[in-house]
């Protein structure tokens, strides 16, 4: 499940569950639905409430990046567990995760 | 040769809801050895990219293969699963163990780092292929390693 928050430029999407193959399928076409109509300078991705993440999840990071840059916006990652950012650090995103210092984000 | 302490198999058709089911299935079966948090999140992420490529790859989300699993401890809590297709197998098991690697299409925006994340999550990973009679993967993790 995906919950959208949305500021004009900044849209906080706070993904709900696990982020598996499965979810992602879901989950992909609602954000993208949302960069298309929204074109936000800035996604979050807001997995606090996200158990578990597999390479899925790395494919939908992935692909949601591109679909910003399309409309020239950019994607930040925040409240991953120390499991879910080994993940995503494993692929090389690890530079997409808010560091804790930015509380605005 | 280790000791069988306890095994258990599964068996389920390639649906991809049954990602979630293998997954706790072996965390359920890895609670046997007293796994820390760390352990049970890299079973769980190693099995579900497994299971995964069976069911997107393997049998390309034909719903009449049937994935099986086999998950096995031995003597010093060392933890072996295997997950098995009947699928279309892989031409080139190294050329798809390279990170970044996929047959899939783009938009089905596969990361192409589901062996990637195995290797790195287990201590031991075994992939036998044949192309066209189907996959075995085989994860080897010791659990417990704090006792």
């Amino acid at each position: 499940m995906v919950k959208i928050y949305n500021d004009g430029k900044r849209i906080t999407a706070a993904l709900y569950g696990d982020l598996d193959h499965h979810a992602a399928r879901e989950m992909r076409a609602e954000l993208d639905d949302v960069i298309s109509h929204s074109r936000p300078e800035l996604l979050i991705l807001d997995l606090e409430n996200v158990g578990f993440m597999d390479s899925s999840g790395i494919g939908l990071i992935l692909g949601r990046t591109r679909s910003l840059k399309a409309v020239g916006g950019e994607l930040l990652i925040k409240n991953a567990s120390s499991e879910i950012a080994a993940v995503i650090k494993l692929s090389g995103l690890g530079n997409l995760i808010a560091a804790k210092s930015k509380s605005g984000v | 040769m280790k000791k069988l302490i306890n095994e258990c198999k599964l068996k389920f058709p390639a649906l991809s809801r049954n990602e979630s089911l293998s997954r706790s299935a072996a965390a359920a079966f890895a609670m046997q050895c007293d796994p820390t948090v760390e352990e049970m999140a890299a079973i769980k992420t190693a099995v579900s990219e497994a299971v995964t490529n069976a069911i997107v790859h393997g049998y390309r989300d034909n719903k009449d293969g049937v994935v099986e699993m086999h998950m096995k401890i031995f003597d010093g809590g060392v933890l072996h699963i295997q997950i098995k297709d009947k699928g279309c197998g892989i031409p080139d098991v190294a050329a798809a163990m390279q990170p970044t690697f996929t047959t899939a299409p783009a938009d089905e925006e596969r990361s192409g780092l589901g062996f990637t994340v195995m290797e790195s999550f287990t201590d031991k990973l075994r992939v036998r292929s044949a192309e066209g009679k189907g996959t075995v993967v085989t994860l080897e993790k010791k659990i417990g390693g704090k006792n």
